[in-house]
C-alpha cells in the first residue's frame, strides 16, 4: 500500500443553476491573455447537447483517454512509436472551430460613428485575426438551455443505447447543466501523452500541472485529454491548462470558481488512495466496473493502518485530519451520492458529479406517480436514469439510482421532520441511510457551508524550502529585483502583438 | 595564392560567426528564456495543408539533414573502403534528390499556407515567415545544384566541400581555399545554409534540438514531489 492525498471535487449539479460565475471568475484570473481567448478551463454545458469543444465526448473521434488492448492498458491516440510518429500534424488535434473562433465587437464604432439614419452596431470582431467577422458561428456555450435543433443536440454522446426521439418532443425533454474543468485523474492520459515530460502530477496534493518552461507544444495532451481540458496557446506555443488554483489551494483556499459558486454546489476536500493500485484500476475489464474499481482505491482516514502506512509516507498530520473531515470522502464514499464523470475513458478523474434530480414526469396529468415505498420512484424522473449513468458510471444504472434515491429519502425525511413535524424513519431504511447520516447529508448538501464544503489543509512549504535560504531574495538585491536577471526587451521572438480580447477596432 | 575577401569572409570567417551565434545563442535562449522555447505549432488555426505539406517538409529535411552530416564530414578515408567517390556522389544525388523533392513540396505547401491563410498570417512572426523563406530558397537551390553535380562524375567538387566542412570545424586554416572553383550555386547554397545557422536561435528552428526521444525510454506516469526538487 502506498498512501497518496490529493485534494478533490465534487459538484453538486442538483443545485447549479448555470449560472456561469465559476467560468466567467475562472476566465478572469487565468484566460483573458492573447492566445488563449477561446480557452475556458472551467466551463458550463448544458446538456443534452455536444458541448465544448463540439462532440468532445466521442472517443471514436478524438481518440482521447486511454483504451484497454488485450488486457494492456495504452493511450487511445496510440503507444510512444505512433504518438511521435503523429508529431509533425496531430490527426486527433481539434481545430480552432471545434471550440470556435473568439471574438469581441467593435465597440469603439458606437461612438465614433458619424451621424447616420440607423443606429450604429458592433460588430463582432475575430479576436486572432483582428478583422471583422460575418458571422459568430459558435461560443462556448452555444447551446445554452438547450439552445439549437434537438437534431444538432442528440448527438449527445450519453444518448447512446437510448431511444432518443422522444426527448426532442416537448413534453418529454429535459436539461441540466454540466460545469466542467480539469479532472486532475490519477491516471492522466495527458501526462503519459507528454513527449517532453512537461506534464506531471503533483506528488503532495494531486494537482496535474504542464511546466510552461519545458512544454515544447508537441500538443500530444490536447488531443490525449478526453474531457479536452487541456488548451494549445497559440501565442505561446505551449499548452495549458486547469492550474486547480493551486496558488490558492496551497494556503488552503478553494479554487477561484469553488469561491465565487453562488449555488454553493461545490466541495473541496482531500482523499487518500493508494497509488500502488491505479494501474490495476484503470484496466479493469468491464467499463461499467470501473467506478466500483475507483472507489476500492480510496482509503478510510479512520482506519489505524491507513493512517500509520500515509505517515510513513510523510503525509503530514493536517492532510490526515483534513481526510477525515473531507466532504468529498464523505459524498463520494460514505454516502455514495457522488461519481465521476466519464470513469469509461479509463484515466480515474477527481472531479466528482451528485447527479441532479428532476421534476417528476407525468406527475400533473395522471395524478398518481410512480412511487417506491415513500419516495417516488427514480424512474419517473424527468431527467433519464439512463443518461445520468451514461455520464457518470459508464452506462451502469444500480450507483446512480441509490444515489438519487438516497437524495430523495433526504428529502422526502426533511419535509417529514419540517411540515409533519413527525420524522418519519421508515423513509430512510430502505435507502440504506440511517438519522446520523441524513443529517449529515442534509448539513453539507443543503445547508453547504463554506467551512464544510472546503475542507482545504495548506501545503507545508516548511517541509520544502529553507526559508533563510530565500530570506532577502525579493526587494533590495544586486539582481533584476525578483527576475533571474531578465529584462523587458526580447530578442528571442517574444509576442508584441496587442491583446484584442477587450474590444478593439476593426481594420 | 590570394583570397578575394568574398571567398576569406564568407568561407573563412563567416561560418566561425553563424556557428558561435548557433551555439551561444542557443545556450542563452535555453539558459535565460526557456519559455520561448518550442516548436510554435499553428495547427490549431488551420488544419488544411498542414497535414501534407508539414509531413512531407519534416521527413524531407530529416534525411536531409542527416544526409549532409554523414555526407559532408565523414573523412573521405573512412568511405573509401566501402564507397568510391563516384558513387557516393552518385547515391547523394538520388537519395538526396527524392528528400529534396518531398521537402520542397512541403514546404511549399507551407509557405503558401503561412502567406495566404488568413488566421496563420495573421498570427506570424516575422522570424516565422523569415525562416520558412529561407528554408524555400535553400531547398530550391539544393535542387537546382543536382545537375551540376551530375555534370561533375568525378565528384571533385563535393570532395573539395567536405574537405571545407571538415577544415571549418577541426580548424584548420585554409579552408576557404577548397571552396575557389566550385560551381556558384554551391557558394549560394552554402552561405544561405550558414545564415540559418546565424538566424537559427531567434526562430522556432531550436525545437529540433528538443526532439522528444527521451519519451521512448520513460514511464507514462510522472509524478513530481516538491521535496525532491529541493
Amino acid at each position: 500500500m502506498k498512501v497518496r492525498a490529493q485534494i478533490g471535487m465534487v459538484l453538486n449539479l442538483d443545485k447549479c443553476i448555470g449560472c456561469h460565475t465559476c467560468s466567467i471568475t475562472c476566465k478572469n484570473v487565468w484566460t483573458s491573455r492573447r492566445g488563449v481567448e477561446y480557452a475556458w478551463f472551467n466551463n458550463v454545458e448544458t446538456k443534452p447537447g455536444i458541448g465544448y469543444p463540439k462532440d468532445w465526448e466521442n472517443q471514436k473521434k478524438w481518440n482521447g483517454g486511454w483504451a484497454l488492448k488485450q488486457g494492456k492498458l495504452k493511450p487511445k491516440q496510440g503507444g510512444k512509436l505512433a504518438l511521435l510518429a503523429n508529431i509533425f500534424a496531430n490527426p486527433n488535434l481539434p481545430s480552432i472551430d471545434d471550440y470556435y473562433e473568439p471574438y469581441s465587437f467593435d465597440y469603439e464604432h458606437l461612438h465614433k460613428s458619424p451621424e447616420s439614419k440607423t443606429m450604429p452596431t458592433a460588430q463582432p470582431v475575430s479576436v486572432i485575426t483582428g478583422k471583422r467577422m460575418e458571422k459568430i458561428t459558435g461560443g462556448p456555450n452555444w447551446e445554452e438551455i438547450l439552445g439549437g435543433e434537438f437534431e444538432k443536440r442528440s448527438k449527445d454522446y450519453n444518448f447512446e443505447n437510448m431511444q432518443k426521439e422522444m426527448y426532442g418532443q416537448f413534453e418529454n425533454t429535459f436539461m441540466m447543466y454540466l460545469p466542467r474543468l480539469c479532472e486532475h485523474c490519477l491516471n492522466p492520459a495527458c501526462v503519459a501523452s507528454c513527449p517532453s515530460g512537461a506534464m506531471y502530477k503533483r506528488e503532495e496534493d494531486g494537482i496535474v500541472l504542464i511546466d510552461q518552461e519545458k512544454c515544447r507544444g508537441w500538443r500530444m495532451c490536447v488531443s490525449a485529454c478526453p474531457y479536452k481540458k487541456i488548451y494549445f496557446n497559440w501565442e505561446s506555443g505551449k499548452s495549458e491548462k486547469c492550474t486547480f488554483c493551486y496558488p490558492r489551494i496551497e494556503i488552503g483556499e478553494p479554487t477561484v470558481c469553488s469561491e465565487t459558486c453562488v449555488g454553493r454546489i461545490r466541495y473541496l476536500g482531500v482523499l487518500l488512495y493508494d497509488a500502488d493500485k491505479i494501474e490495476e484500476a484503470a484496466a479493469t475489464a468491464d467499463d461499467k466496473d470501473l467506478y466500483e474499481a475507483q472507489l476500492n482505491m480510496f482509503l478510510d482516514p479512520n482506519d489505524p493502518e491507513v493512517i500509520k502506512a500515509a505517515r510513513a509516507e510523510g503525509i503530514p498530520e493536517s492532510w490526515l485530519d483534513g481526510a477525515k473531515n473531507s466532504p468529498v470522502y464523505k459524498m463520494a464514499m460514505e454516502w455514495k451520492v457522488a461519481f465521476p464523470l466519464h470513469p469509461e475513458y479509463r484515466t480515474l478523474p477527481m472531479v466528482w458529479y451528485v447527479p441532479p434530480l428532476s421534476p417528476i414526469q407525468n406527475a400533473a396529468q395522471s395524478g398518481d406517480m410512480g412511487m417506491n415505498g415513500a419516495i417516488p420512484d427514480v424512474a419517473s424522473l424527468r431527467i433519464p436514469l439512463q443518461y445520468l449513468a451514461n455520464l457518470l458510471t459508464a452506462g451502469n444504472e444500480a450507483p446512480v439510482k441509490l444515489g438519487l434515491e438516497r437524495m430523495l429519502a433526504m428529502r422526502a425525511y426533511m419535509r417529514s421532520k419540517h411540515v409533519d413535524g413527525q420524522a418519519n424513519e421508515e423513509i430512510l431504511t430502505q435507502t440504506g441511510l440511517d438519522v446520523a447520516m441524513v443529517n449529515e447529508m442534509y448539513r453539507y448538501m443543503a445547508i453547504a457551508n463554506y467551512e464544510d464544503r472546503f475542507v482545504i489543509p495548506t501545503a507545508h512549504r516548511e517541509h520544502i524550502e529553507e526559508s533563510f535560504d530565500v530570506r532577502a531574495s525579493c526587494g533590495f538585491t544586486f539582481g533584476n529585483g525578483c527576475s533571474g536577471g531578465t529584462s523587458d526587451e526580447q530578442i528571442f521572438e517574444k509576442p508584441k502583438r496587442r491583446n484584442l480580447f477587450g474590444g478593439y477596432n476593426a481594420k | 595564392m590570394m583570397l578575394s575577401f568574398y571567398h576569406s569572409f564568407f568561407f573563412g570567417i563567416f561560418p566561425y560567426i553563424a556557428l558561435c551565434s548557433l551555439a551561444i545563442g542557443s545556450f542563452i535562449r535555453y539558459e535565460r528564456e526557456q519559455y520561448s522555447w518550442q516548436a510554435s505549432s499553428s495547427q490549431i488555426l488551420a488544419d488544411k495543408g498542414l497535414m501534407l505539406g508539414n509531413v512531407l517538409f519534416h521527413i524531407g529535411v530529416i534525411f536531409i539533414f542527416f544526409g549532409h552530416f554523414a555526407g559532408l564530414l565523414t573523412p573521405h578515408f573512412i568511405y573509401e573502403k566501402v564507397i568510391s567517390a563516384e558513387h557516393k556522389q552518385l547515391l547523394a544525388i538520388i537519395a538526396g534528390g527524392v528528400a529534396g523533392v518531398l521537402c520542397f513540396a512541403g514546404l511549399t505547401i507551407l509557405v503558401v499556407r503561412r502567406l495566404f491563410v488568413e488566421r496563420i498570417r495573421a498570427t506570424s512572426s516575422f522570424a516565422d515567415i523569415l525562416i520558412l523563406v529561407l528554408l524555400w530558397m535553400q531547398v530550391s537551390l539544393g535542387l537546382i545544384s543536382i545537375p551540376f553535380s551530375l555534370s561533375h562524375h568525378d565528384a571533385g567538387q563535393m570532395l573539395a566541400l567536405s574537405e571545407w566542412a571538415q577544415h571549418i570545424l577541426t580548424f584548420r586554416g585554409g579552408a576557404a581555399n577548397y571552396i575557389v572553383g566550385t560551381d556558384f550555386v554551391f557558394q549560394m547554397h552554402l552561405i544561405l545554409g550558414l545564415s540559418i545557422f546565424l538566424v537559427f536561435p531567434f526562430t522556432r528552428l531550436v525545437h529540433m534540438l528538443s526532439a522528444p526521444l527521451k519519451y521512448f525510454v520513460r514511464p507514462y506516469q510522472i509524478v513530481r514531489s516538491r521535496e525532491a526538487r529541493r
